[in-house]
């Protein structure tokens, strides 16, 4: 007997379905497109000043534009490594600080607290995402920054010998490290709300497996909820760093911007992108706004590969737990 | 899996025995004979989920090393009862109970009692198989012994062991290191009972742990359960009549007539199925309802 060449298998979609397909479709799409849109738009006004300096953009740390009496540009230096490497700082201390602090609250929101707690810090803590970054900023630089300054003299005096905490000036205030608090509080609801979500989804008969094998619930939390929510929490963290890197006006009211590449969290020097763009905005002239532009590509170029880095680390620890 | 006499033994379940108690009498244990302990007692446990009473004053003695089966309908409070003897009712939201449950004449709910030493003590082996994928086959195994902080001396010895006496030894004794999900149903419910055993219960309760299962693998765990009752008190629920006929040797009649549950009537197997005192008894295990 022949054997019979496999059939060419098709399905007519309803009308109702193609109309919902094509709904979703240009949803879906619609973001991609915004998105393609913006960068374009940036590399479009930023083109002139990203050739003018070449790779020096990301890798030169100084940003000075002298014009003569007509306003005509004499001479420009653009580059922004100072606020690259300030962006990343101000983010990872962020992230560090924000993470186990999320991860613990919305464990307790999940295991521990009592329904009515339950309740009430969840509303509260979702109103802190709400909350104007203006707010945190200036919160951050009348009333933390006094205190976190003690914390970072501290980390000084018993941390000092690790490079990143050494400091050659005494100048504790307006640094990266309290920038990063600043930002650390604004991204603990998001951690801790995505947090919350994968916890809550860890399934019930392991659950019940640990208790009925003796467990306590910590030790439950760790052999089952954390296993199962791992990959969710370091995408609620890419979330957050995220957010962090792209904040302005909290981290604008805070730092003291310094075009100086500074690699110590606790001293008072640094910037971030963002923060750059809204300092500089108001008074730039043609040629700078053009600079700005092109800085603000970068800024979204660097976000980008954070995300895709983030997804990578997702993808290669997602599998086990679930 | 596919091994000759397994698959003579699938078609021995297939037959249907002529009468559950000639299956069940050829098996009896006298209660007692045994020192392992004074065993499992509850006294007029009764159990809530909010205001719905859903068992009511239960008394029954589990001697040790023992099987017991409880039969009856669904909704009748066969699993909630169980589920207060090792303290996993109170998990649900709104649960209450009321009465005692007696280890070793200990009641498991007196106050300042450890609750996670209980549940080492009264093991218990769910209806859906559910080991832990994040864990290996081993792992999985001596999770109990990580979960519960003991410690033991020679690990390799105890997981030999309770692989061996859960009759899945000679299937995973060459891949101890791959993933517990990547075994059969049958083989993770049996991988299941392995890990209780690993922490040494006293009783252990099973709340059909076969009605995922296949024949083959059914007849496996029974097999399994026939061999743990002579060093363990087991309780078991169960669907499955001839199940019951053929590992207890003591069954026990729940039923609900719409009120709580009750606990209609215990004795041994044989006399269940053969000479039941209660006429509800007699017509469940005649199939007239049910």
């Amino acid at each position: 007997m022949a054997t019979p060449t496999p059939r060419e298998i098709s399905t007519e979609p309803r009308r109702s379905d193609k109309v919902f397909r094509s709904v979703v479709t240009a949803g879906g799409l619609s973001s991609l497109v915004i998105l393609g849109l913006i960068a374009l738009f940036l590399g479009y006004r930023g083109f002139e000043v990203l050739r003018q300096e070449g790779i020096g953009f990301i890798t030169h740390a100084d940003w000075s534009i002298t014009t003569d009496d007509a306003g005509n540009v004499t001479e420009s230096h653009f580059g922004l490594s100072a606020m690259l490497v300030g962006t990343i700082m101000c983010a990872l201390v962020a992230v560090v600080i924000a993470l186990p602090i999320s991860v613990f609250s919305a464990l307790f929101l999940n295991f521990y607290a009592p329904g009515w707690l339950k309740k009430f810090l969840v509303a509260i803590i979702d109103m802190m995402a709400a909350f104007p970054s203006i707010l945190f900023g200036i919160w951050g630089f009348l009333v933390l920054m006094p205190s976190v300054e003690y914390w970072a003299k501290l980390i000084h005096r018993y941390l000092g010998w690790i490079p990143l905490f050494d400091l050659q000036v005494p100048v504790f205030t307006r640094s990266p490290f309290v920038a990063g608090v600043v930002l650390a509080i604004m991204i603990i609801p998001i951690i801790t709300s995505v947090s919350r979500e994968v916890f809550s989804q860890a399934p019930l008969d392991r659950i019940q497996a640990a208790y009925a094998l003796g467990a306590t619930r910590w030790a439950m939390i760790k052999a089952v909820v954390i296993p199962h929510g791992r990959s969710g929490v370091i995408g609620g963290a890419m979330l957050g760093l995220g957010r962090a890197m792209g904040e302005t006006v909290a981290v604008f009211t805070v730092l003291n911007i310094v075009f100086q590449i500074n690699w110590h969290v606790l001293l008072g020097v640094g910037g971030n992108v963002a923060s750059l763009i809204i300092l500089k905005f108001g008074d730039a002239s043609p040629y700078e706004i053009k600079a700005l532009m092109a800085a603000g590509l970068v800024l979204f170029l660097l976000t980008l590969v954070v995300n895709a880095g983030a997804n990578a680390i997702v993808k290669r620890t997602g599998k086990s737990g679930r | 899996m596919s091994n000759t006499p397994e698959s003579e033994n699938t078609m021995e379940t297939a037959v249907r025995p002529s009468s559950l108690a000639d299956v069940a009498s050829s098996h009896n244990k006298v209660p007692g004979t045994r020192a392992l302990g004074t065993g499992l007692e509850t006294r007029g446990v009764h159990a809530w989920f909010g205001k719905h009473h859903a068992l009511a004053d239960i008394n029954l003695d589990f001697a040790a090393g023992t099987v017991t089966a409880l039969i009856g309908p669904s909704g009748c409070g066969k699993s909630t009862f169980i589920r207060t003897i090792n303290r996993m009712h109170e998990f649900i939201p709104g649960a209450a109970m009321a009465g005692e449950v007696l280890l070793d004449g200990k009641d498991v709910y007196a106050p300042g009692t450890d609750v996670t030493k209980i549940r080492l003590q009264i093991g218990m082996v769910f209806q859906k198989p559910n080991p832990f994928p994040s864990m290996s086959i081993g792992e999985n195994v001596l999770s109990g012994l990580k979960l519960a902080q003991l410690k033991v001396d020679n690990k390799d010895d105890l997981l030999e062991e309770c692989l061996e006496r859960a009759g899945l030894w000679n299937e995973v004794k060459d891949r101890l290191g791959a993933h517990g999900g990547s075994l059969s149903g049958g083989q993770q419910q049996r991988l299941c009972i392995a890990r209780a055993l690993a922490v040494r219960p006293q009783v252990l309760l099973m709340d059909e742990p076969c009605s995922a299962l296949d024949p083959g693998s059914t007849l496996r765990i029974e097999e399994t359960i026939r061999h743990l009752s002579d060093t363990m008190t087991i309780v078991i629920v169960t669907h499955n009549m001839q199940q019951a006929a053929r590992v207890s040797d003591y069954t026990a009649f729940f039923l609900s007539d719409g009120g709580p549950g009750q606990m209609i009537e215990c004795a041994p197997t044989s006399d269940i199925f053969s000479r039941p005192q209660d006429q509800r008894t007699e017509n469940y295990v005649t199939g007239r309802f049910g």
